[in-house]
């Protein structure tokens, strides 16, 4: 009899427990936006919000590509440099234009993705060192290329930064329009499902006949590329570009929007609603931290500690 | 399951001939391991001084020493954490933190400048191999979060970075950074009796055969009865204590606790292991060759900062390049052993 | 010395023991045998301290004991030497053999000289001589494997379990291999020794405990029992009175006129097999006998391109398909339903319906994007034909029971209309209503004209599901049953009465 009960009581709690790491995300968010309307004066203004969405976007971004590359049972560290490398990029190619030199950035991130990609897939190598040495080489050439902070006065990256639509601005737009983009690719494509059938086994991915490199390397391309439009993107905020700072420990940010968002290290899911939300939940908490005049130090901790219960979260649900 | 090897259709080399082949290849890509990173480092140099009239001097050279010492030391964790098949992230937040809090204490006196960031930075490493060996969370992003962590409490202890503490010019402790021995900087003589006393361990000890066969075989250590959570929950905390003593030590030498250095400096530790041999996969390496690739890597930026025209970036294209070349052939090296 | 009584072990849906007596008794050579799920691993578990039994006792040296790890009955004595070799390949032979014991000197250092002495002993005592200064994966495996032995034996083991200790040994190594254990005899350490290879076992063994389903059917000195008698008993079928079939032999007469869509000819992977060949006609079911360990998954694999072959052909209706690629093998018609279903097989953690449309996806989408309704379709009508009880399209592999998951990737690999169908142990751990209905259903698709290759320790299922049998040994043909002759007799004889030397196909003359 106890034991029957004690049974019950555990798969309720079991339910209860995977419910929290399902929704624990959105509940957060909510919660945050409850107690930031109560306790924080002007929160509920059309202008904070802008600003929040507006600095959660290319975090979210390259949070996106980060998903697929957990997904796949990896992990990319190299979207810092590859955003780094972007904004250098840019400027360099800015005087042809603002599209060729996007497009330059972009390239830039395909290269990287590639060289990624081809070092997991056919050298062998596991992702956390392959994008390790790109990371570190990645910042190193974006230095290279645009030794220091320089100013970006181009109209068309003005506008691109502070424009909006209907009061919603670009860079909002593109983030959302990239996270449907890749929701869809990850729901509805081969390459989508393939991608989650070698994250959740990749013997069995391998005897089904799948194309497993290539999807590997798609997944780090992809990677790259959203990470260089994040680049593209804060650039176009800040009017400058900044290779020394832009882009540090963005990897982890991105890590953390993606973990705390569901998705599990071990691969084989993406979750793509959670990752969006994960973003916001961490921009959430920097906001309120530092509204409530608490230093950034403090949401460096409070991230940490945020990152390690995630982590810890997804640990107990990978065991059952 | 085995074929028969009596029957006529394929003849299988003996054993003898097979031991012979892969011992020679063997051999030879254990040489090339061991040694690849030191032959670099003489080919280097020699053209380094062969180049730049300014490259062989005293100066540069105890400069190059200098500055090598302090990457050294975290090195020198970094390489047991390695061998047992992890990773430490946070030793460049620790390498901060450490020199924050050394610089801090000397107020109150040499012993609790040195004991202070060695006990915070101990502690923070403890934290990370009781989450990595205890709850089997994956080293890379519980270090990464503690590299994070590490360097909020850096911020909050110094009033968001704007804060610098000084150390007292004619203190002990800024004596143990700033005087020399022979001609040779302390830091460079501390540093250099910390790997006699490492390699020891490693090489002489059984906890560093632990360390070698939990990064070897970890089922496999945990079987012929190595206490494989106590020796990954060692590592980390002497990474943690190597990373807080270097940031002690070059604050002491920099007479201040710099808030904004160790950016990037697990990076270029890890970089030096692995130049230096150590496998990313565990299970192999020295720390001779640490302390060659950490020579290297000094020895390539001092040649690019000579080049007055190139920026020190350059310095982070090629140890990432070098990096990348190294485990790419370390990874073949280790395909082909395992062909054979 | 060490023994069991009245050991039973349950798992979540399995009795894998029930009431138990062993017993391995001081110098003294104890085989330990029986067919895939007999409960030999489980036994050997609850020996060694890593499974602990629901029910019994667990003696040794004349007292209960209870442990809790497998360190902790290694400490009493009790070692285990697997079929991969546990030790670290990184590391030189000395500071493997003595890992955890090295000899220090006064300071505490690891004094290197006389822990090289020390190996070295270790290593001649046993009659081997290897450098112990050489890391240990430079040596092959069979030295590596005599250095584990040798480190069980120096941890002063009363009791050595070996599990297919000689699966991976060329014939002089296992020369060198019995040297060794006849000394460890001598020296009155209790062996117990598991494998498949009857020579073997009559050559080293001492006695013998057969398992079956979990139960001990026989026990007792090996050279009592004749290898046909000890086959039977593992199979678990009787010998009938020998009757007079040796007349009827239809070898091939009806179908021959046709072309078999299936052609593997000499395939040879070192060390697994050699100079395998097997034909499949349409609509034939050609069954793979032998032992566990004979070659028969290896032969598959390999077919299927999952294996790399050293030589070797395979031709599916006439066109010759590159081997080692998994791909090219499934564009020509072959599919594999791998043994290991739950790691090789399914994706646990994805849908029914992600997982039957997996390997058809590129077929199933336009332009990179999914047809999600031609997926319905297909789903649906799989799910139907092949009767798969979920709670729907959506629900996770994972959670369903091992029948609906073997349908599942049954239906995966009908999706892409094969020609060929390798299905290696298709009821493995399946309940027997599901059983059955998987078995009737291998039968419907070799009426609709596939070509199928049945992998079986299930005799019985083996037997009356083909209709041509090609029986293993040592991963070589030795035997081919056809027509009257696929009965279980002719199967048990070949198996135990082939020369495990010979190539030839055909029936056994007796």
């Amino acid at each position: 009899m106890t034991d029957l009960t004690l049974g019950r009581a555990t798969a309720d709690r079991d339910r209860l427990l995977r419910l929290l790491q399902e929704y624990g995300v959105y509940l957060g968010v909510v919660v945050l936006l409850l107690l930031n309307t109560v306790f924080t004066p002007h929160f509920l203004s059309a202008e904070n919000f802008r600003t929040q969405a507006v600095q959660v976007a290319p975090v979210l971004i390259v949070a996106l590509g980060m998903a697929l590359a957990i997904g796949s049972e990896g992990v990319d560290l190299s979207v810092g440099s590859v955003m780094a490398l972007s904004t250098s990029l840019l400027s360099l190619y800015l005087g042809y234009g603002a599209w060729i030199a996007v497009l330059a950035a972009v390239a830039g991130g395909i290269v990287v993705g590639v060289a990624n990609g081809a070092l997991i897939a056919f050298v062998g190598v596991q992702p956390i060192v392959a994008t390790l040495a790109l990371m570190v080489a990645g910042r190193g050439l974006a230095l290279v290329l645009l030794p220091q902070l320089k100013d970006v006065r181009n109209p068309g990256m003005a506008e691109l930064g502070s424009g909006d639509v209907l009061g919603v601005p670009y860079l909002v737009l593109i983030a959302v329009a990239l996270a449907l983009l890749v929701g869809f690719v990850v729901r509805r494509t081969t390459f989508g499902r393939q991608l989650l059938a070698l994250g959740d086994s990749r013997p069995a991915a391998r005897l089904a006949g799948l194309p497993v490199r290539r999807v590997l390397i798609v997944v780090y391309v992809c990677s790259g590329v959203l990470a260089a439009i994040a680049g593209v993107l804060a650039t176009a905020r800040l009017t400058a570009s900044d290779p020394t700072s832009l882009g540090t420990l963005m990897e982890l940010s991105a890590i953390t929007a993606v973990v705390v968002g569901g998705t599990p290290l071990s691969g084989g899911r993406v979750r793509i609603g959670g990752t969006v939300a994960g973003a916001v939940l961490i921009q959430l908490l920097t906001t309120t931290l530092i509204k409530h005049d608490l230093p950034p130090s403090w949401t460096q901790i409070a991230q940490a500690v945020v990152i390690v219960l995630a982590v810890y979260a997804a640990r107990e649900r990978g065991k059952r | 399951m085995t074929a028969d090897v009596e029957s006529p259709v394929h003849t299988v080399s003996t054993p003898e001939e097979e031991a012979l082949g892969a011992g020679r290849s063997e051999r030879l890509s254990a040489l090339a391991q061991q040694h690849g990173a030191l032959v670099t480092l003489v080919v280097a140099v020699i053209a380094a001084s062969l180049s730049f009239d300014t490259f062989l001097t005293g100066d540069n050279l105890e400069n190059m020493a200098l500055s090598s010492a302090f990457l050294a030391v975290v090195a020198l964790g970094m390489t047991f954490v390695i061998v047992t098949g992890g990773i430490d992230l946070s030793v460049g937040s620790l390498f901060a933190l450490g020199g924050v809090l050394a610089a801090w204490g000397s107020r109150y006196g040499t012993v609790v400048a040195l004991l202070l960031p060695l006990a915070v930075c101990g502690l923070i490493g403890l934290v990370n191999g009781l989450l990595i060996a205890r709850s089997r969370l994956a080293p890379f992003i519980v270090t990464l979060a503690s590299m994070l962590g590490a360097r909020g409490i850096l911020l909050s202890l110094t009033d968001e970075g704007s804060t610098t503490y000084l150390v007292d010019k004619d203190s002990f402790f800024a004596t143990l950074g700033q005087s020399t021995v022979l001609g040779i900087g302390a830091p460079v003589w501390i540093t250099v009796a910390l790997f006699v006393l490492g390699a020891v361990v490693l090489r002489r000890t059984r906890f560093g055969q632990y360390v070698y066969a939990v990064g070897g075989n970890e089922d496999a250590a945990a079987l012929m009865g190595a206490p494989v959570a106590r020796t990954k929950i060692s590592v980390y905390t002497l990474s943690g204590l190597c990373a807080g003593f270097a940031g002690a030590l070059n604050a002491a030498w920099l007479v201040s606790g710099v808030t904004i250095l160790g950016t990037g400096m697990e990076l270029d530790a890890i970089s030096a292991v692995v130049i230096g041999g150590t496998l990313l996969t565990g299970g192999f390496g020295f720390l001779s060759g640490s302390l060659v690739g950490v020579l290297l890597l000094k020895v390539i930026q001092n040649v690019i900062n000579q080049i007055g025209s190139l920026d020190s970036a350059y310095q982070q294209v090629v140890s990432g390049a070098f990096l990348a070349v190294v485990v790419i052939a370390q990874t073949w090296l280790g395909r082909r052993r395992r062909v054979l | 010395m060490l023994s069991v009584t009245g050991v039973s072990k349950t798992f979540p849906g399995v009795r894998a023991l029930s009431s138990v007596d062993f017993t391995a008794r001081t110098g003294e050579v104890h085989a330990l045998i029986g067919e895939n799920g007999a409960g030999k691993s489980t036994l050997i578990k609850v020996l060694t301290g890593v499974y602990r039994p629901d029910e019994g006792q667990v003696t040794y040296d004349g007292s209960p004991v209870r442990f809790a790890t497998p360190l902790e009955a290694q400490h009493a004595g009790i070692s285990t030497i697997y079929q991969e070799v546990n030790l670290v390949p990184l590391m030189t032979v000395a500071r493997n053999l003595l890992l955890g014991r090295e000899p220090r000197n006064r300071l505490g250092l690891i004094d290197f000289r006389r822990m090289h002495r020390t190996a070295d002993e270790a290593l001649r005592g046993l009659g081997i001589r290897v450098d112990v200064r050489r890391p240990l994966r430079e040596l092959g495996v069979g030295a590596q494997q005599m250095v584990a032995l040798a480190r069980a034996v120096s941890v002063d083991a009363r009791v050595v379990v070996m599990d297919e200790p000689t699966s991976s040994l060329e014939p002089r190594e296992v020369r060198t291999l019995f040297e060794v254990i006849r000394t460890l005899r001598e020296r009155g350490i209790a062996v117990i020794y598991v494998s498949h290879r009857l020579d073997e076992l009559y050559e080293i063994c001492d006695t013998v405990t057969v398992l079956r389903d979990g139960k001990v059917v026989h026990t007792g000195r090996i050279a009592d029992l004749d290898r046909l008698r000890l086959v039977s008993l593992m199979l678990g079928r009787e010998i009938g009175v020998v009757r007079d079939e040796g007349l009827t032999k239809f070898t091939g007469s009806h179908d021959t006129a046709v072309e078999p869509v299936l052609q593997a000819e000499e395939l040879t992977v070192r060390h697994l097999l050699d100079g395998v060949s097997v034909a499949v006609r349409p609509g034939e079911v050609v069954g793979l006998g032998g032992l566990l360990g004979s070659g028969r998954t290896e032969t598959a694999k390999a077919i299927a391109g999952a294996l790399r072959t050293d030589s070797g052909r395979v031709v599916v209706a006439g066109t010759t398909v590159r081997t080692g690629s998994t791909p090219a093998a499934i564009r020509a018609g072959i599919s594999l339903l791998p043994e290991d279903r739950k790691a090789e097989g399914v994706l646990p953690g994805l849908s029914v319906r992600e997982n039957i449309a997996l390997a058809a996806l590129p077929g199933l989408s336009r332009f990179g994007l999914v047809d999600e309704a031609r997926i319905d379709r297909i789903v649906d009508t799989f799910m139907t034909r092949l009767r798969i009880k979920a709670a729907g399209p959506h629900q996770k592999v994972g959670e369903l029971s091992g029948g609906n998951q073997q349908k599942v990737l049954l239906a995966r690999w009908l999706a892409m209309h094969p020609k060929v169908l390798l299905l290696d142990e298709p009821t493995r751990g399946i309940d027997v209503g599901a059983k059955a209905e998987v078995q009737k259903l291998i039968d419907e698709l070799a009426d609709d004209g596939l070509g199928v290759l049945l992998i079986s320790s299930d005799t019985e299922e083996l037997i009356e599901g083909s209709d041509r049998v090609v029986v293993l040994k040592d991963g070589a043909v030795v035997a081919e049953l056809t027509g009257d002759a696929v009965t279980e007799d002719r199967l048990m004889r070949a198996i135990a009465t082939a020369p495990s030397a010979s190539t030839a196909a055909g029936g056994p003359d007796d």
